[in-house]
């Protein structure tokens, strides 16, 4: 379990973590979830003791990162910068790191074939495409074969295949009880993979909740409706303070504001046929998005035209 | 699924060992860390090699051009063949240990490693201490064994004209070549710890071997001795010569000393910023 209590992190005038507390549950993969500059990396460089916090702490298992006696056996960790020495080759990289803890030589091979880096352990890694270097992190991050885990974008310059199979990997390591604590920008990778979420923006903890509850709170509730009488709909639920639109599907309605049964009662009471009646299910990047619109590092403008209508840029 | 046999596995046949991050495990692995990149090999094959050959091309060339040397030079041989033997490869070698003493430390900064290396051992101080004793380690035992076959090589050069023989009064000259060689290693790897930027740290120490040290003795009067004497890489290789330079205020073995307490003073000054900074 990891705890984040009251963290802060400044550098110079800049707070990158601002009084950050939140708790990471073992048996279940945490999203870790922001906007760029949000503090994500920086919150977990506080966690595995490589910066110092202004004030705060963050304890694994009560203890902070420095303190740990074996930490590649309590945490395994993928940093998004790369952390590797382009001379050296995979093997020896991960044999460095097992013999500081006394991990038998052979887990290096193991987790050098776990992750499909065999062919080349013996390749320097200067070498190394994004993915493969991405591999070796994760190798890194199992080699103690930790209970916990934190990753920063694992699935970064992975191929299908390999996003299919960290997915997989993180949630086998999940269901042995570890904890797993990944950050991501990729909402998608994020919906199908983490069972709870942690959003910061701007340093501050923006939501801490389960993914279907994050979705469910921070997106509108859509509903669509096919009516013959979409007329008699339409100035019933006005009536009601429900917004109606209209959809390109021929003839189907949008109901925002209000839910199926509603929808559903509203039509029986006043004898409304309804051909079809479907809540619409938001996406977790629509609820992210919804949720970080006003509280994003980098605001997005809308995009310039280049060259006006008239011809001129 | 293939994917899904691959993640299975070897979940299943784990054994990742027990125990804590001790010392002796870091010294093992700070050996595995030095002795698997190229950047070593080639630092230390440049220092045999240069060492080696001027401990043979400059007692050649005296011995070929003996009959033009004049009497001041006939005679300064006479006085110091040791010093003839191992003085030049000694200038040229010090600059791949100080070179590799630097990349020891401050390339794990340039490629990101350190974060790697602080994540397997956060007591950074142990860490620091265990990459000095594995590195100084080597440097000594690589001089030692340069120092004494480059001072056999030399003295068969040098048969002709004199015979040079190790005795209580002269192997401090010869053991000192491995002694300065550590610690210029050691200085230079809490440099890089320092700087933390590879080209800096080497630009450093490479102006302070080859200019400061001989630029301070321009410096008139008693400060000139006093900063030419407690300079740490002027101190610390006068463990290597048989006579002290003339502006020199202190003995051999002092020298030394205070090239060693320079050293101290800088890695402790590295271990406490370690433990304070940022990685």
């Amino acid at each position: 379990m990891i705890e984040v209590r009251d963290l802060v992190k400044r550098y110079g005038d800049t707070t990158a973590v601002d009084h950050l507390s939140f708790a990471v549950e073992p048996g279940r993969i945490t999203g870790f979830l922001g906007p760029n500059g949000a503090g994500k990396s920086t919150t977990m460089r506080l966690i595995l003791g490589l910066d110092r916090p202004s004030s705060g702490s963050a304890l694994i298992d009560g203890l902070p990162y420095r303190d740990l006696r074996d930490p590649l056996r309590y945490v395994g960790a993928l940093l998004e910068a790369r952390a590797v020495h382009g001379g050296r080759s995979a093997f020896n990289h991960l044999l460095y790191l097992a013999q500081t803890q006394g991990v038998p030589k052979r887990r290096v091979s193991e987790v050098l074939e776990l992750v499909g880096l065999s062919g080349v352990a013996k390749k320097r890694t200067k070498g190394f495409s994004l993915g493969m270097g991405q591999r070796l992190g994760i190798a890194a991050a199992l080699l103690g074969d930790p209970k916990i885990l934190i990753l920063d974008e694992p699935v970064n310059g992975l191929d299908p295949e390999g996003v299919l199979w960290v997915r997989q990997l993180l949630k086998a390591l999940a269901g042995e009880g570890r904890t797993i604590f990944v950050s991501s920008h990729l909402m998608n990778e994020m919906a199908v993979t983490a069972d709870h979420l942690i959003v910061i923006g701007r340093g501050k903890l923006q939501a801490d909740m389960p993914v279907g509850q994050f979705i469910a709170q921070f997106s509108d509730t859509a509903v669509l409706v096919r009516t013959p009488e979409a007329e008699a709909l339409r100035a019933a639920a006005g009536e009601r303070g429900w917004t109606v639109a209209d959809t390109d599907l021929d003839g189907a309605l949008i109901v925002t504001g209000s839910t199926a049964p509603e929808i559903g009662e509203l039509a029986a009471a006043r004898g409304l046929v309804l051909h079809e009646l479907t809540p619409q299910r938001a996406s977790l990047e629509e609820a992210y998005m919804e949720l970080t619109r006003e509280t994003g590092e980098f605001a997005h403008r809308p995009a310039p035209a280049w060259g006006g209508a008239d011809g001129r840029a | 699924m293939a994917a899904r046999d691959s993640v299975m596995t070897p979940i299943a046949t784990r054994d990742a060992g027990t125990g804590h991050a001790h010392f002796g495990r870091l010294l093992l692995a700070e050996w595995t860390k030095i002795r698997s990149v190229r950047s070593t090999y080639w630092s230390l094959i440049a220092l045999i090699i240069a060492f080696l050959f001027f401990s043979w091309l400059f007692p050649y060339l005296t011995v070929v051009n003996w009959k033009q040397a004049s009497p001041e030079q006939q005679a300064n041989l006479y006085l110091d063949p040791i010093g003839s033997i191992t003085g030049s490869g000694l200038f040229i070698g010090q600059l791949a240990v100080a070179v590799l003493g630097v990349m020891v430390t401050a390339s794990e900064y340039s490629t990101g490693m350190i974060r790697s290396t602080l994540l397997a051992s956060p007591h950074r101080v142990r860490m620091l201490a265990a990459k000095s004793i594995v590195f100084t380690l080597l440097i000594l035992v690589i001089g030692e064994v340069i120092a004494f076959l480059g001072f056999f090589i030399g003295r068969q050069t040098f048969k002709s004209l004199v015979s040079v023989d190790l005795n209580s009064g002269n192997v401090r000259e010869v053991f000192g070549v491995g002694l300065y060689l550590a610690m210029l290693g050691l200085f230079a790897l809490v440099v890089g710890a320092l700087l933390r930027h590879v080209a800096g740290a080497i630009t450093g120490i490479v102006a302070l071997l080859l200019v400061i040290s001989n630029l301070i003795q321009l410096i008139p009067g008693r400060i000139g001795k006093y900063l030419y004497t407690y300079e740490p890489t002027n101190a610390g290789f006068v463990i290597t010569a048989k006579r002290l330079p003339d502006n020199f205020l202190i003995s051999s073995w002092q020298g030394y000393g205070v090239f060693a307490l320079w050293t101290a003073v800088l890695w402790a000054l590295a271990a406490y910023l370690l433990v304070r900074r940022d990685a």
